[in-house]
């Protein structure tokens, strides 16, 4: 199939930098401002208090975290705000060592999936671990949300510094 | 019902400000490449020429988009053409209105099948009209950089 | 449901490079009349276009296909986009699967082309967006935080370590040495290679993540009456299937596919295929990361679930095994022009089919392969079986 391969032209960086190739360059100022809407506005509210909620499907009975105003599983309205704890268990985490744009990082940030307590089994919401040796993150492990004071909360997901281990 | 449930504290609904962080590169191509040097090097318009379709694309392209063919016939075109249509602008991309208004027509290329969209200079706005005759107005030689801004704009053809 | 048969006639493609000098429309171009050349057919030959591509901001051009358009062929013609972001290349030849099967036209010419070096500093840049706007990107992510996170929960459900996992990547690079339009073959790759790579984010290294690239692939799809004048070595396609799982990832099971399991039912069925680990013989599964081989090897139900690394390190997947598991290199090797990367696959498995991937072709005739890509919001599974 050698003869069904069109033969691209391959450029280098520098070839670029150099002015060997001509090119356009466009900054698009692609700048949103998206609305939180009505579930998550309510959330971000909550976490400005201190505190998580979930939403509970009469479909399912499931509590679902994120909240939401529809269950997608059931397409039915959610019915009822629920008080959460701030506890949970790390479903999934990384030891992350670069940043979107590939600059390095001394010292890992530690992503994770929080299955939070209170919420139905597999409702997980992603954020950060502190507090915490790297080497000894575990899938498992009990975390409580470490909570910025509240003068500084202005309700967003930030609002939670970061999940730490607690003693199961 | 849950689903219009009505947010009636401002405070517990918000917009979220952020940006999609990207900035685009674009190489100009290969059949670009040879166009936008030609009039950096010589202020001369070249375009390619379909034989089958008997078409002669400006800016050139590297196929023919009616018959598919590579398009490998280069040839070099006048630099001047008529106003095809063309608007007066009055505002910037943000609403904003500009210091003077600028003219950008649309220039169809003598002998071509193809043109250019750009500016009209040496021109007032009352005096543009459709099929009026117009050249291209090149910047020095030292200025250009391969672009479609090294063409300054089209002016109207004397005489 | 009565539908006309359809088949592959004809695929090209251009190499899969870095940074290509071509804009977007040309690498279209070349693909596509690589592959109307490649079952001597002309523009002329085809009822309509479908064109696959990812995000506009790779590209960097707002709609994207229509400014593909002339490039891909379809100028004048009836024009179709699919995007289901990584799962495009394969939701490609589904369009234009049902497009001959509905009857509507007896040509159709796919095209998929990604540029993704347009998209400066990196294209994570516009991938970001996957990440909800106001619950997940204020926690600064990158792109990588949602695979690590799946690799690791894989790796935790089923005690699997990064050797097991690295072995793809060497199998693919390897294979992709073979392969005339691969970006990364590597003949002499090694896993210690994979495993002293740089840690990008745990359990991600360097090596086990395909490279962004700029490249287009094209094939040619044809109504039975058609298929049979033009060529005597038709690729039917047997079976399509396509899955959608919840926009809410962190409420998923981040260790199997369900979805792509879901999209493999629907094609298995259609291709009448009861017991797909007799009935398949080759397998192009989306391989963007090693451990989405793996992955998504079991999610088309070819392996148990969490026995696709056994499987592997026995040797079961290589080229020469019992189930050549992408012989073309995958996205690992050959490259992952995203949409581009999808059709890829298929051109795999149809060149394949009819014996003519050269220094690839994998031994003993193989009769039925499926193809199979992912993406969206990571949720979407793609699947098309193929058959001679």
């Amino acid at each position: 199939m050698k003869e069904h391969v069109y033969d691209t032209v391959y450029l280098r960086s520098k070839d670029f930098e150099e002015g060997r190739v001509l090119f356009e360059t466009w900054d698009p100022k692609a700048r949103y401002a998206w609305d939180a809407g009505v579930a998550i506005g309510r959330f971000l509210a909550e976490l400005k208090a201190g505190r998580l909620v979930g939403r509970h499907c009469p479909g399912c009975r499931r509590v679902l975290i994120p909240p939401r105003m529809v269950c997608e599983h059931c397409f039915l309205p959610t019915d009822a705000w629920v008080p959460l704890q701030d506890t949970g268990t790390v479903v999934t985490y990384s030891l992350c060592y670069i940043t979107w744009d590939m600059v390095h990082l001394k010292e890992p940030q530690i992503p994770a999936v929080i299955a939070i307590d209170g919420a139905s089994p597999g409702m997980g919401i992603m954020h950060l671990l502190g507090e915490v040796d790297p080497e000894a993150v575990k899938i498992g492990m009990r975390v409580q949300a470490v909570w910025k004071p509240a003068e500084e909360r202005t309700g967003a997901i930030t609002d939670i510094a970061y999940f730490k281990p607690v003693e199961s | 019902m849950a689903l219009i449930e009505r947010v009636t504290r401002l405070d517990q609904t918000k917009a979220w400000l952020g940006e999609i962080p990207i900035q685009s590169r674009y190489t100009v191509g290969i059949a670009g490449e040879r166009f936008f040097r030609e009039i950096q090097e010589h202020g001369r318009f070249l375009g390619t020429r379909c034989p089958e379709c008997d078409l002669i694309y400006v800016p050139p392209r590297l196929y023919c988009e009616a018959c598919f063919a590579h398009l490998e016939e280069w040839v070099e075109v006048p630099t001047t053409g008529y106003v095809y249509t063309y608007t007066v602008v009055h505002q910037d991309l943000d609403g904003e209105p500009l210091p003077e208004p600028r003219l950008l027509a649309f220039i169809q290329l003598d002998g071509t099948d193809g043109g250019l969209v750009h500016f009209l200079g040496d021109v007032e706005p009352d005096q543009v009209r459709l099929g009026m005759r117009v050249e291209a107005v090149f910047k020095e030689k030292a200025e250009r950089r391969g672009s479609i801004l090294d063409i300054v704009h089209f002016r109207p053809v004397k005489g | 449901m009565s539908r006309d048969r359809v088949a592959i006639v004809g695929a090209g493609m251009t190499k899969f490079v870095r940074r290509a000098q071509e804009t977007p429309k040309e690498l279209a171009w070349e693909a596509a009349s690589k592959a109307l050349e490649s079952c001597e057919m002309t523009l002329d030959d085809i009822d309509a276009v479908v064109i696959g591509t990812a995000p506009e901001a790779f590209d960097g051009v707002h709609m994207k296909s229509e400014y593909l358009s002339d490039g891909a062929g379809g100028w004048g013609k009836p024009v179709i986009r699919g995007y289901v972001g990584g799962g495009t290349g394969v939701f490609s030849v589904i369009q234009g699967w049902y497009h001959v099967a509905s009857g509507l036209f007896d040509t159709v010419l796919v095209v998929c082309e990604e540029k993704m070096s347009s998209c400066q500093p990196h294209p994570q840049g516009a991938f970001l967006t996957i990440f909800d706007h106001t619950l997940e990107r204020p926690l600064g992510p990158n792109l990588l935080w949602i695979f690590a996170l799946e690799m690791n929960a894989y790796m935790s459900r089923y005690g699997l370590n990064k050797r097991d996992i690295a072995l793809v990547s060497v199998k693919n690079k390897r294979n992709a040495a073979d392969h005339p339009a691969a970006l990364l073959g590597d003949p002499n790759i090694t896993v210690e290679d994979v495993l002293n790579s740089e840690v990008l984010a745990w359990p991600v290294q360097r090596l086990d993540v395909s490279p962004i690239s700029d490249g287009a692939v094209a094939i040619v799809m044809a109504a039975e009456s058609v298929a049979r004048r033009v060529t005597n070595k038709p690729v039917w396609v047997e079976g399509v299937g396509w899955s959608l799982d919840t926009a809410y990832w962190t409420n998923r099971d981040l260790s199997y596919p369900t979805y792509v399991e879901e999209a493999a039912r629907m094609a298995y069925k259609m291709a009448g295929i009861t017991e797909p680990r007799k009935q398949i013989h080759i397998a192009e599964p989306y391989d963007p990361f090693d451990y989405k081989e793996l992955h998504h090897l079991e999610g088309l139900m070819l392996f148990d679930k969490g026995k696709a690394p056994e499987a592997t390190a026995l040797g079961i997947t290589q080229r020469d095994g019992d189930l050549p598991v992408c012989p073309s290199g995958g996205l690992l090797g050959v490259g992952n022009p995203i949409a581009a990367a999808g059709l890829m696959k298929v051109a795999e498995i149809f060149w394949q089919l009819r014996g003519e991937a050269g220094d690839r072709q994998v031994p003993g005739q193989p009769r039925r392969g499926v193809a199979q890509a992912w993406g969206d919001l990571m949720q979407v599974g793609t699947v098309v079986v193929l058959g001679i």
